[in-house]
C-alpha cells in the first residue's frame, strides 16, 4: 500500500504536543481532526482505539513522536462535539469515527431512497451500504455498525422503521 | 551466693563505672533469693547489687568481684507480660579464704543467675561480657605487683599507660568517654573559628574604613594621580560597595526605609540589568547587592519587599510559572518574542539551555522568554522524551 499523503504538520515535531497557547492549540486540533477523518476514510475504517499506540497515525515512527492517549482524547474529543465520533464504551477508550455525521449520512440514505423509490420497501443494511450501484454515493460502503447508528436517527425522526431479523438488520422507509 | 561480700559501694582507684540495669533479682543456683528488684552497678572490677538507692548513698551493699567468674552463660524464659526474658548465668571459682562477710557463708551452689521481670537489658549484658573478656582486674593485680616487687620502677608505666588505654575504651562507659572527650574537641574548634570570625569582621570594618579614606584622598588630590588611574581606582571601589547603604537603624518606619532601599537598589541594579538584556533574576539581584552591600547584608525578606516597592525605570515581574525578575520599564514583551523567535528561526529549533548559552543569561531567564514568545504565538512546543524544545510556531503561521 502506498505511503498515506501526509501533511506536512505531521512532520513538524511539536505538531504532537499539545501546546498551551490558545489559538495555536485550536489551529493544531483543527488539523488533527482533519487528518483523523481524512486518514481513517482512505483506510476505510470507522473505529479507532486509542490503546493502539502503533497506528501511524499516533506515531511517527521516523520523527520518534507520539500522540499521547491524552492528546489522541483530546482530538477525539473535538470529533465528537463536531459529531463526527462517538465513544464506543465508557472509559471512552474506542472510538467510532465517520467522515459524514451521523444526520448528513441518515439524509443522503433517506434521499436516495426517495429517489429510487424505495419507500415502504424493506432493505437490509447490507443493501444500502454495499450496493454496487451506490458506488458514487457518500454512504457507499459505510460500515453496518455507523450505518445503523444513522437509521436510528431518522427513525427517531419517524422517517423509517428497523426491524430486527435473526440478528441482522432490515429497515423500512416512510 | 557465697562469694557475694558486704562492701561499700565506692569506686577504688583504677576503677571505672561500666554499665548498670534496674530491678533485679539474684539467684543462688537455681534458687530464688530476697535479693529482689535492686540495682546491679557494674565497674570494670566488680559487681555490686544493691536496694534502690543504696548504691547511689555508697551505702554498704552485695558485691561480686570480677575475678571469681569462670564464665557467663544465658537462658532464656518465659516472661509473665513479654514473650520471653534472658538470664544472665554466672559461673564462679570457690570462695577465697580471706573473703569478707557477705549474705550467706556456705552455699553448694558454683553459680549465681541475675534476672529481672523483663530480663536483663542487652546493653547490660554486653557490657558484662566486655569487661569479663577485658579482665581489667588482672592488669591491676599484675601492675600492683610490679610495683611492690621493683619499687618506683620505670616500667610500670607503661603498664599503667596500658591500663588506661583499656579502661578508656572498655564498655559503654569508654564509649561514653570518646564522644565526650570529642564534643569537647569541636567545641573547641567552633571557639576557635569564631574567634577568627570576629576577628576578620574587625579588620573588614578598617578596610572599608581605608578604602573611603582613599577615596577621599583621591578625590582631595586630583592632580597627583593621573585621570585614568582615579577612573580606574574609583571604578574598583565603586565595584567594592555602595559607599552609604541604607540600613534600618536610620528609618522609623517600615515602608519609608523599603522605600528608600528600592531606590537605592534601582541607581544601582539600572545598568547591570540594561547589560543583561533587561531582565535579571531575583536571586541575581540579592546577590548583586548584598555585595555591594559588605556587610550591611538584607535578609532576602527585605529585598523583596524593597522590590515590590519599586516603581522606577526597574519593576518587580512575576512570571505565571512563579519566577520572578526585576525588568526595565523599557523591556517590552513582544520585543522578546520577536527577538527569541530570531533566535529560534535561526536554529531551527532551541531547547532552554540552548538558549541560555546563546545569550550568556541564566536557565530561568532563558525559559521566561521561550514562554513569553510561546505566549504571543510566536514558537510553539515540542516536548519529547528528548526533552523540552522550542521551534518557530508554523502550526499558525503557515497555510
Amino acid at each position: 500500500m502506498a505511503e498515506y499523503p501526509w501533511p506536512w504538520q505531521y512532520n513538524f515535531p511539536p505538531f504532537f504536543t499539545l501546546q498551551p497557547h490558545e489559538e495555536t492549540r485550536q489551529q493544531q486540533l483543527e488539523v488533527w481532526a482533519d487528518l483523523f477523518l481524512k486518514y481513517l476514510k482512505d483506510k476505510n475504517r470507522f473505529s479507532l482505539s486509542i490503546g493502539d499506540q502503533n497506528s501511524p497515525l499516533f506515531h511517527n515512527e521516523s520523527l520518534k513522536r507520539r500522540l499521547s492517549p491524552e492528546f489522541v482524547l483530546t482530538i477525539l474529543g473535538e470529533l465528537e462535539r463536531t459529531g463526527h465520533a462517538n465513544p464506543l464504551d465508557k472509559r471512552r477508550q474506542e472510538w467510532q469515527v465517520y467522515w459524514f455525521t451521523l444526520e448528513d449520512y441518515g439524509n443522503m440514505v433517506y434521499d436516495w431512497v426517495q429517489v429510487t423509490g424505495q419507500t415502504n420497501t424493506i432493505c437490509t443494511l447490507y443493501e444500502i451500504a454495499s450496493n454496487e450501484e451506490n458506488s458514487h454515493l457518500g454512504f457507499y460502503g459505510v460500515d453496518e455498525a455507523v450505518l445503523l447508528s444513522a437509521l436510528r436517527l431518522l427513525e427517531e425522526k419517524g422517517r423509517c422503521e428497523l426491524i430486527e431479523m435473526d440478528g441482522s438488520h432490515g429497515v423500512k422507509f416512510f | 551466693m557465697n562469694r557475694f561480700a558486704y562492701v561499700e559501694a565506692r569506686l577504688s582507684p583504677n576503677e571505672s563505672f561500666v554499665s548498670r540495669d534496674n530491678k533485679v533479682k539474684i539467684y543462688d543456683g537455681d534458687q530464688k533469693t530476697d535479693f529482689e528488684d535492686g540495682e546491679v552497678v557494674l565497674t570494670t572490677h566488680r559487681l555490686f547489687w544493691g536496694r534502690p538507692g543504696e548504691i547511689a548513698r555508697a551505702a554498704v551493699t552485695l558485691c561480686l568481684p570480677l575475678s571469681y567468674v569462670i564464665s557467663v552463660s544465658e537462658e532464656t524464659t518465659a516472661s509473665n507480660f513479654f514473650g520471653r526474658k534472658t538470664r544472665i548465668i554466672m559461673h564462679l571459682h570457690p570462695p577465697a579464704s580471706d573473703k569478707g562477710p557477705g549474705p550467706l557463708d556456705t552455699s553448694r551452689a558454683t553459680h549465681i543467675k541475675l534476672s529481672g521481670k523483663n530480663g536483663l537489658s542487652v546493653e547490660f549484658h554486653s557490657a558484662l561480657r566486655e569487661t569479663l573478656n577485658a579482665r581489667v582486674w588482672e592488669i591491676l593485680l599484675t601492675s600492683e605487683t610490679i610495683i611492690n616487687g621493683v619499687a618506683s620502677s620505670p616500667t610500670s608505666e607503661p603498664a599503667n599507660d596500658r591500663l588506661a588505654r583499656i579502661q578508656k575504651r572498655t564498655g559503654i562507659g569508654g564509649i561514653e568517654r570518646h564522644l565526650q572527650a570529642k564534643a569537647k574537641a569541636t567545641d573547641e574548634n567552633i571557639a576557635l573559628a569564631f574567634q577568627d570570625l570576629s576577628v576578620l569582621m574587625a579588620m573588614a570594618k578598617d578596610m572599608v574604613e581605608v578604602s573611603k579614606t582613599i577615596s577621599s584622598k583621591i578625590r582631595e588630590q586630583k592632580g597627583e594621580i593621573s585621570d585614568d588611574e582615579t577612573v580606574r581606582f574609583k571604578s574598583y571601589l565603586m565595584s567594592l560597595g555602595i559607599d552609604d547603604p541604607v540600613t534600618r537603624d536610620n528609618f522609623t518606619s517600615n515602608s519609608a526605609y523599603f522605600s528608600s532601599l528600592a531606590r537605592q537598589i534601582c541607581e544601582m541594579l539600572l545598568d547591570p540589568i540594561e547589560e543583561q538584556g533587561g531582565m535579571m533574576s531575583l536571586a541575581d539581584v540579592y546577590c548583586r547587592v548584598n555585595r555591594a552591600r559588605g556587610l550591611e547584608l538584607l535578609s532576602p525578606e527585605d529585598l523583596l519587599h524593597a522590590c515590590e516597592q519599586l516603581s522606577g525605570p526597574i519593576r518587580l515581574r512575576s512570571f505565571p510559572s512563579g519566577a520572578r525578575v526585576l525588568q526595565l520599564d523599557s523591556h517590552d514583551d513582544d520585543l522578546i518574542a520577536v527577538d527569541t523567535l530570531e533566535k529560534v528561526e535561526a536554529a531551527e529549533s532551541l531547547a532552554v539551555e540552548e538558549l541560555a548559552k546563546q545569550l550568556g543569561i541564566s536557565l530561568l531567564l532563558a525559559k521566561e522568554r521561550l514562554l513569553v514568545a510561546e505566549r504571543l504565538g510566536k514558537v510553539c512546543r515540542d516536548e519529547s522524551v528528548e526533552g523540552l524544545r522550542f521551534y518557530p510556531n508554523l502550526l499558525l503561521g503557515r497555510d
